[in-house]
């Protein structure tokens, strides 16, 4: 090879490098490791995280995962192939995309969406942005406080440099939620969109026909921030309030994503037809081949930030296709039942672990609002000791909510979906009541097996 | 066929949800759906065999080359797949307290340490899911670093007209305007033209080296003094990393903030568009800004930094650490190729291309930059061709697929017309490279021969060439009824 | 005919006519959606808007590129072409006959200043090499 490229040395091919540059040492790297001792030092790596009786929700679930959905799309035909620019060479990666966006769409009741953003959080900030570049004048948004509350930091992060504000909106005490009246002081003034989680990060179910007629009412445009889950059961997006909402955001990762650590999951996103050429990321569409075979294709790439450069709707380009591949696998091996079936399951789950614990004397639920599949509680001790008891007993309890809401006092968020047994219930009621010194009443009691 | 056209009324994957339906507790009625979304009733074994028929009409690594320049394409070594997929791993809640996590972190916080050390940065943050976002990260640094210093004059970011979309675009996200620099004959920034654009408006440049257009720039030393002499700050687009691991190190170049692309130069899948990541690196002034969370150890205890411990960061990107999965994948490639293997990839991927480039010279192909070493990639201009036989550089593309490889990149960078962009990296072998010389050499003939097989093409793939102007004007985006 | 006679034209590719009333019609030229290829969308801006010389004010895109139409005289838009925007193949087929916007000029020495037809033909040449 070097001969045909007559050199006589691969070190000559390096030559336009400018001879001080060449400083590339990498001493302070350890050696090569054979698979063998990497794959043992990861087993032991991983061994030191252990497993965990889980009981945090807060924007990412333990859900089961079907084993088809990684063993199809960990096949190296969908794994090592990467965005779909070559569409004849493409077609597996394409119509899955065209099946995800079908499944999305009718999941939210909306007419379009896009191939992924990278999460929750960020799709928040992506469609904050869409919503400003679809109104006339306003750059300010409101963003309740019953919001995630590192999506409202992350929302921030991508949107302040562009002189976007992001007007905090004030939670009911009483219910958790938004409350439609506390709207009024905002009427009348220029805002671009009112952003509506549901349910929000309380668990709570928001009002949100109210909050989507009030948000159009007012010349704004209305931003859903859903669980997919929660969809099969909650009404969708597009049918909030007399019009629906126009933009629909969330975290895909309930959809067959593990939560390893945080990532990677996706990013969803959903609009009105009518608003499709402002919402950024990859998008395809069906068409026909010269000899009139469906087929399916990127379309309206002239949005992008490989052909609009500087004026691109937004600059991602790689998003989360393979996470998208295993949430359209996951869809489709649940169906419409199935899907509904784990929602139900969760929610039930939640109202029975929220039963035993408020049955231990000096643990009460905070909010009075109808909840999902999480709840925030209030304990008779602070939280973070508790949940260093209970994890001694190998249970994660929960989120301490004190760093971010301590006008909460010793406030705490459970989540059981449908992967907790009665039994795991039952476990972590037993050791809570242990913990804050009292003893369980018969509701706790009631859910251990055989009584 | 659409998998919901296999549906079947009542059918399902009864194993896969809750035997009981559940009642809907205390859901207030008018917050229930009425109607259930349209997801298809299919079984198990519908899904396995409409998916597994989908994934073989695709073309992938594992499957064909894949020479498609600055996207680096090379193999995905099993073994990265399969540590990050082991259950305490993949079970790991992100809230979970760093103490639950400590294995994971290990990991995660010795990549943070080794993609230092190739860079020559001095702190790196692993939280940015993919290029682009390394790059608003990058970017949005620069103007916090201004910012803090009271130098808000400074607005315009200055990117070479071969730039990926993502530079400009990235720029505009942290609200500035962009301004192009000329690129010349040779494929180097035009050191006039930069003399002339920077001044007290110019907030950085932000370059790619090795560039888009395959070569190495000549004098980045005069740029970067041209730059920090204007005040300005040097952002380097890590997407060409892959052609000088173990040669040169971003910091060593004088750049202030890099991002990298570890599904490029790291390996990681592209699995069908992502997921990616795009950890950034800076040189000390502009640690403190680093987004957040890092990873910080490892004094036997690893945890995650926040906004207490750094104050002056531009913030979260995410909601949790990046694509940890990404990370843990990228932290084994790299321990399994160590010091040597790393400086190998920089060798041989720069070695193919070079091959590459000269075989297909000699059979008969137009290289854009003729006077240059090619880096770990090159460019072909199609221009001669079309005009002598109407056939494009997006017919030659199609005709590959025909010919069992998949396209090269066509038409980028757009400065150079009809061109192909062609990465071959360092994982393919001599004998594959061969005989992809003999399909271009193929092409060739067949341009002149018979121009209209070229410009139909392809002809063997599962569809043939799509009709993406009824796409765009017609716009079914989702399927519409049964 | 490719460039008309009886128009004006912008170095950036509008051709400009005057209405009898002394307002403008705007397009785009043969020269420039033979660049563009099969265009696929036209945003035109809303009647009512006041525009610049030279300010972005419609888009035309097409599958691979996307190009930004700018006003030609400042002024105020007073209709936009509907039939267009639904059929943005009739850009292809016949640019001098879709039109995009009217505009009822503010300045009218401004027109004066518009490339003539032999001069926007020369620029147009000069692009193609």
């Amino acid at each position: 090879m070097l001969a045909a490229i007559g050199v006589d040395s691969i070190e000559r091919l390096f030559d336009e490098i400018p001879r001080e540059l060449r400083t590339g040492e990498l001493g302070g790297l350890p050696p090569a490791l054979s698979e063998m001792a990497a794959m043992r030092l990861m087993r032991e790596r991983a061994e030191r995280d252990g497993a965990w009786l889980n009981f945090i929700g807060a924007g990412a679930y333990e859900h089961h995962i079907p084993a088809a959905v990684w063993q199809i799309a960990s096949r190296g035909e969908l794994y090592s192939a990467y965005t779909p620019y070559q569409a004849e060479a493409s077609q597996g990666t394409l119509q899955t995309l065209y099946e995800y966006q079908s499944m999305m769409a009718s999941l939210t009741a909306l007419d379009v969406t896009n191939a992924s953003l990278y999460d929750g959080a960020s799709a928040l900030a992506e469609a904050v942005l869409m919503a400003v570049r679809c109104h006339n004048s306003a750059r300010r948004v409101l963003m309740p406080a019953s919001v995630h509350p590192v999506w409202r930091r992350v929302a921030r992060t991508l949107v302040r440099n562009q002189g976007i504000e992001l007007v905090e909106v004030p939670y009911s005490a009483e219910g958790g939620h938004t409350d439609p009246q506390s709207l009024e002081r905002y009427a009348g003034k220029d805002y671009a969109a009112l952003v509506i989680p549901q349910p929000n990060f309380f668990g709570v179910i928001e009002p949100v026909d109210e909050l989507t007629d009030w948000a159009h009412a007012s010349g704004a445009l209305a931003i859903a921030v859903v669980n997919p889950t929660a969809l099969a059961l909650l009404r969708p997006p597009g049918e909030w309030g007399g019009a629906g909402a126009d933009i629909a955001v969330g975290d895909g990762q309930p959809l067959g994503v593990p939560l390893a650590s945080g990532g990677p999951y996706f990013g969803f996103m959903a609009c009105r037809r009518d608003l499709v050429r402002q919402m950024p990321g990859r998008i395809v569409g069906a068409t026909v081949d010269t000899e009139g075979r469906p087929g399916y294709v990127l379309t309206l790439q002239a949005r992008e930030q490989h052909i609009r450069r500087s004026k691109a709707t937004s600059n991602i380009c790689t998003n989360q296709g393979l996470m998208v591949t295993a949430a359209t696998l996951h869809m489709a091996l649940l169906g419409p039942e199935g899907l509904a079936r784990v929602a139900r399951a969760c929610h039930a789950n939640t109202l029975k672990l929220v039963s035993a614990l408020t049955a231990i004397g000096g643990v009460t639920r905070v909010f009075g609002g109808a909840l999902f599949h999480e709840a925030v509680l209030r304990l008779p001790v602070p939280v973070a000791p508790a949940l260093r008891a209970l994890r001694a007993q190998g249970i994660l309890g929960g989120l301490d909510l004190k760093p971010d809401f301590p006008e909460l006092g010793h406030a705490l968020l459970v989540c059981a979906t449908e992967t907790k047994s009665d039994e795991d219930l039952a476990r972590y009621a037993d050791h809570l009541a242990r913990i804050v010194g009292k003893r369980p009443r018969a509701a706790a009691r009631a859910l251990k097996p055989g009584t | 066929m659409l998998i919901f056209e296999r549906s079947r009324p009542g059918r399902r994957s009864a194993a896969q949800s809750p035997a009981a339906r559940a009642a809907t507790g205390e859901i207030p009625q008018r917050h229930l759906r009425t109607r259930p979304p349209r997801l298809p009733e299919v079984s198990e074994l519908d899904v396995v065999r409409h998916y597994t028929g989908l994934s073989q009409k695709n073309y992938s690594i594992d499957t064909h080359f894949y020479p498609l320049g600055s996207c680096t394409m090379k193999y995905n070594p099993r073994a990265c797949n399969a540590a990050a997929l082991l259950p305490q791993f993949t079970d790991r809640h992100p809230a979970a307290p760093d103490d639950t996590g400590q294995g994971f972190l290990a990991c995660v916080h010795e990549l943070q340490e080794m993609l230092r050390e190739v860079t020559g940065m001095a702190q790196v943050s692993l939280a940015p899911m993919a290029g682009a976002q390394g790059e608003f990260a990058g970017v949005a640094m620069i103007r916090a670093y201004h910012d803090s210093r009271g130098d808000t004059q400074r607005r315009e970011i200055l990117v070479p007209d071969a730039a990926h979309g993502t530079n400009p675009a990235s720029a505009v996200m942290c609200g500035y305007s962009v301004r192009e620099i000329a690129t010349d004959a040779d494929g180097n920034v035009e050191l006039a033209a930069l003399r002339a654009a920077v001044g007290p408006r110019t907030a950085g440049l932000m370059l790619t080296n090795p560039s888009t257009l395959g070569v190495f720039e000549h004098s980045i030393l005069e740029i970067e003094r041209i730059v920090h002499e204007a005040g300005g700050l040097l952002y380097y687009d890590g997407a060409n990393l892959n052609a000088i691991l173990g040669m040169v190190k971003p910091g060593d170049m004088g750049f202030d903030v890099i991002h990298i692309n570890l599904h490029k130069t790291f390996s990681t899948p592209h699995g069908g568009g992502g997921p990616g990541a795009g950890p950034v690196g800076v040189n000390a002034k502009l640690a403190p800004f680093l987004p957040l969370p890092l990873v910080a150890g490892p004094d036997g205890e690893y945890r995650l930094l926040a906004e207490a411990d750094r104050p002056l960061s531009i913030g979260r990107l995410g909601a949790h650490l990046g694509n940890g999965g990404v990370l843990l994948r990228a932290y084994v490639y790299m321990r399994m190729l160590g010091a040597d293997g790393m400086r190998r990839v920089a060798e041989f991927s720069t070695l193919n291309a070079n091959y590459l480039m000269v075989e297909l010279q000699r059979a008969g192909f137009e290289v854009a930059f003729p006077r240059r070493r090619a880096s770990h990639e090159f460019i072909l201009t199609l221009r001669r061709l079309k005009e002598e036989t109407g056939v494009a550089a997006m017919d030659v593309a199609k005709r590959l697929l025909d010919k069992g490889f998949h396209a090269p990149t066509a038409y980028f960078p757009l400065l150079v017309p009809e061109c192909l962009l062609i990465e071959p990296t360092e994982t393919e072998s001599k004998q594959t490279l061969d005989a992809f010389v003999i399909a271009m050499k193929e092409i060739l003939r067949e341009a002149r021969e018979n121009p209209a097989l070229v410009k139909s093409a392809p002809h063997e793939t599962p569809v043939r060439r799509l009709d993406d102007v009824k796409a765009a004007r017609e716009l079914n985006l989702a399927w519409s009824g049964r | 005919m490719t460039t008309p006679q009886n128009l004006k034209y912008t170095k950036s590719h509008e051709w400009v006519r005057t209405e009898a009333d002394g307002t403008v019609t705007v397009g785009i030229t043969f020269h420039a959606q033979e660049q563009l290829g099969d265009v696929v969308f036209v945003q035109n801006p809303q009647p009512g808007r006041k525009v610049k010389q030279g300010e972005e004010c419609a888009v035309i895109e097409s599958v691979k590129a996307a190009a930004d139409i700018y006003a030609p005289v400042t002024g105020e838009v007073i209709a936009a072409n509907h039939d267009v925007a639904d059929h943005p193949e009739r850009v292809n087929q016949d640019p001098y006959a879709a039109w995009m916007f009217r505009i009822r000029p503010g300045d009218p020495t401004e027109l004066a200043g518009l490339l003539d037809a032999a001069a926007y033909q020369q620029l147009a040449e000069s692009e193609k090499h």
